[in-house]
């Protein structure tokens, strides 16, 4: 028999109403089952965030998807009531205008934080607690740990599946009403449990895409919000002479080497050699697209605003030595995070590093304690130092 | 009477979604699920479910004072509307702007009349518009709204079809059963009627139409239902339509009894929660409805507040989906947006009892002082 979860709330378990956020993938569902499990009464709720048939553009198709058809099927298994909230408003607002309007100034936004930030841990929090809920439980793979001095946003275990990244925005008061009850597993031992209660979502795929692009065609859901941001422009190198045109700045993000429609062009330095080019910069106001050489890349000073800072103490005015992921995928790098009281701040990193787009996230960790997530904040500007 | 889900006592305060089968209606069915038969076949088992069939049509026109030749027996009330809507050739459809969705739907493009600030059709507006719409020109208005109970003024709209030659539909799913209804006095050319919501099967319906219209059907086939519907009918479904109709034209002091629980309730909430407010309280409205805000809480919220307290109630039209979508009823009616967003419908029935309704009460106190 295995451990069961434990919310850490007082009373009994059954006196314990907890809202699950269920959005029919394997996680999510997994989630839920494990809490109700526990005994604990369990609430599920899915959100509606976008319409399904106008997302897949497909006359007649309902407006949920089968995604939410899957939540339901797994709430009915495990018994629990379930709702479906309808947040397209709210997430439109939120989430989708942010993410349109940071690609047309040229950024590369990443949506499912915003989501996590405002209506997960804001608005659907928020009507948790209005029906007397006494927790939030999600699937995400991070943990909540009570540390020496409070609470604490922790890693997932499952080194491969750790999402701390995308929850570096959550504020100490969330994390306060949230639980995480997968932080401690693995993938597989989740997948395992989905087959052991017969979830009908066992075997369904990681979502992979931004999940309101479910054809991955980003471009297309930019160019219906902000259409000016598929406008045509001039592919120009580093001296600002034009080499060739490009159908549109969301096309490009800072880094990209492959899609720009032009080969490698001969070094400048070494006569006769090939540089491959990268986009180096997005100009919005002018559609330009900037490329150069990787050298053209490094920065080692970045602006980040928003910060959400979760450590013991306020960010210390000479500067708070981390590790810092720019990139959900990347291997945290070391660098020192300045801030003059206020929610913007800027990074000085140790080592130049290669790519680093604006509109990403910069995650700190502890340098003592590398699993525990320190915060974050969105990167507005780079430049070296 | 209790519902049980997962041992769980249920008040149910939604008959307006759905009334409870009645026991009349339960018994006609499985009296008729027993046999085979197909009403147009001609052996003696196919008689005999013709013979269900005209028993049913004669039970329904007695109870709402028509002639049975006048029923034509569909799929439900949104099959009766789009049937009226479709199939008569006028060149102008004028409609409200609170109607059912199965209205909105079926004809997007028809002219809206509009409510006032209580939900009342606005008589003078659909003048003007009659006055500009192309010749013959259908009206389409619902006797009662489903959301706020508001009975609207059938007669003037006849009086004003009168003026300018123009038919009248009447969408009577919510007054059926609530309200009494005379057909061939009524001055309406056609009318539907579901049966669920009077206690019969979902599934059935019918469109009750003056004898001489000229309607074109929507469902071509067999010729059944006069050339009107095709398909083979719904046996048991219409024999359980035809069972609680009858048994509706037995109960006649129900609406009382239901006109008391709600004032009740509502009397009761807007004395303990002074913010809280009725919608329409003022007009003539269905003596089982009662459309309620209550401050602090949208009504999603409150809908689910409610049902994990074992209260069934609903919010606005609810998508296949489960999910709620902002009522468009109470924004025609030019409601304040908090207005709009807090308001839950509940809507008694004829099983309800004093008791439901003080746990209705003590539930909706409950959660108001959670959020407020």
């Amino acid at each position: 028999m295995e451990k069961k979860i434990d919310l850490g709330l007082p009373g009994a378990n059954w006196e314990n109403r907890v809202v699950v956020a269920m959005s029919g993938g394997v996680d999510s569902s997994v989630t839920a089952a494990l809490v109700a499990e526990a005994g604990y009464e369990v609430v599920g709720i899915t959100l509606q965030l976008y319409d399904h048939g106008s997302a897949i553009q497909r006359k007649g198709a309902c407006c949920a998807g089968a995604d939410i058809h899957d939540a339901r099927l797994v709430a009915e298994k495990i018994g629990i009531p379930h709702y479906v909230l309808d947040y397209e408003s709210k997430f439109k607002e939120s989430v989708m205008e942010d993410f349109a309007d940071s690609y047309a100034r040229g950024e590369t936004p990443i949506p499912c934080i915003r989501c996590n930030q405002t209506v997960k841990f804001r608005d659907l929090l928020q009507t948790a607690k209005q029906l007397g809920a006494k927790a939030l439980c999600t699937g995400h793979y991070v943990q909540r740990a009570m540390g020496k001095s409070g609470l604490e946003l922790r890693k997932g275990v499952d080194q491969k599946k750790d999402q701390s990244y995308f929850l570096f925005a959550t504020t100490s008061d969330q994390l306060e009403y949230l639980r995480f009850p997968l932080g401690g597993l693995t993938k597989d031992e989740t997948r395992r449990h989905a087959n052991r209660i017969g979830l009908n979502v066992a075997d369904k795929p990681d979502s992979q895409d931004i999940c309101f692009v479910p054809n991955g065609k980003y471009a297309d859901v930019v160019s219906r919000l902000r259409p000016d941001a598929i406008e045509p422009g001039e592919i120009v190198d580093m001296d600002g002479a034009v080499i060739g045109k490009h159908d549109g700045i969301v096309n490009f993000t800072v880094g990209q080497r492959k899609g720009l429609g032009i080969g490698g062009r001969s070094s400048l330095v070494e006569p006769g050699a090939t540089d491959p080019l990268y986009v180096v910069a997005v100009n919005p106001e002018e559609r330009r697209v900037v490329v150069g050489p990787h050298s053209a890349l490094g920065r080692n000073l970045l602006k980040v605003s928003e910060i959400n800072w979760l450590g013991d103490n306020p960010i210390s005015s000479s500067g708070e030595k981390l590790m810092i992921k720019l990139r959900s995928t990347q291997k945290p790098i070391s660098g020192t995070l300045f801030s003059d009281g206020s929610d913007n701040g800027k990074v000085v990193l140790d080592e130049l590093e290669f790519g680093v787009a604006i509109g990403q996230a910069a995650v700190f960790y502890s340098r003592d304690d590398s699993a525990r997530v320190l915060g974050g904040g969105w990167m507005t500007e780079t430049s070296l130092h | 009477m209790k519902f049980l889900e997962k041992n769980k006592e249920i008040v149910y305060v939604d008959y307006n979604a759905t009334a409870p089968i009645r026991p009349e209606a339960k018994s006609a069915m499985m009296d008729v699920l027993g046999n085979p038969g197909n009403p147009s076949s001609v052996h003696s088992m196919g008689r005999q479910a013709k013979n269900v069939i005209e028993r049913a049509r004669s039970q329904i026109s007695e109870f709402i004072g028509a002639r049975q030749e006048n029923v034509i027996f569909t799929s439900g009330g949104t099959e009766a509307d789009i049937l009226a809507l479709k199939g008569s050739s006028c060149l102008s459809i004028l409609i409200s702007s609170i109607e059912h969705d199965a209205v909105l739907e079926a004809v997007p493009e028809a002219r809206r009349i509009m409510v006032s600030q209580s939900g009342v059709l606005d008589s003078e507006h659909l003048k003007v518009l009659l006055k500009e719409a192309p010749k013959p020109a259908l009206i389409s208005v619902m006797w009662a709204n489903n959301e706020t109970g508001v009975i609207q003024p059938i007669e003037d709209v006849t009086n004003l079809a009168s003026d300018f030659d123009a038919l009248v539909h009447v969408d009577a799913v919510q007054a059926l059963g609530k309200l009494p209804i005379n057909f061939l006095n009524s001055g309406i050319d056609m009318l539907s009627i579901s049966a669920h919501k009077i206690g019969g099967p979902t599934g059935v319906g019918a469109l009750i139409i003056r004898d001489d219209l000229n309607l074109k059907p929507i469902i071509v086939g067999g010729g059944q239902e006069r050339g009107r519907r095709s398909g083979t009918e719904n046996l048991a479904g219409i024999a359980g339509f035809g069972a609680a109709a009858e048994a509706c034209s037995k109960q006649e002091d129900a609406n009382k009894k239901i006109v008391h629980l709600r004032d009740y309730f509502e009397k009761t909430i807007l004395a303990k929660a002074p913010s809280a407010k009725i919608i329409a309280h003022k007009e003539k409205r269905l003596s089982n409805t009662s459309a309620v805000f209550m401050p602090g809480l949208n009504a999603e919220t409150q809908v689910m507040a409610f049902d994990l307290a074992g209260v069934a109630v609903s919010a606005g039209a609810a998508c296949s989906s489960g999910k709620v979508t902002q009522s468009h009823v109470l924004k025609a009616m030019n409601l304040p947006d908090e207005l709009i967003n807090n308001t839950i419908r509940i809507s008694f029935g004829w099983q309800n009892s004093e008791e439901d309704v003080n746990r209705l009460i003590e539930v909706w106190l409950k959660i108001y002082q959670g959020s407020n």
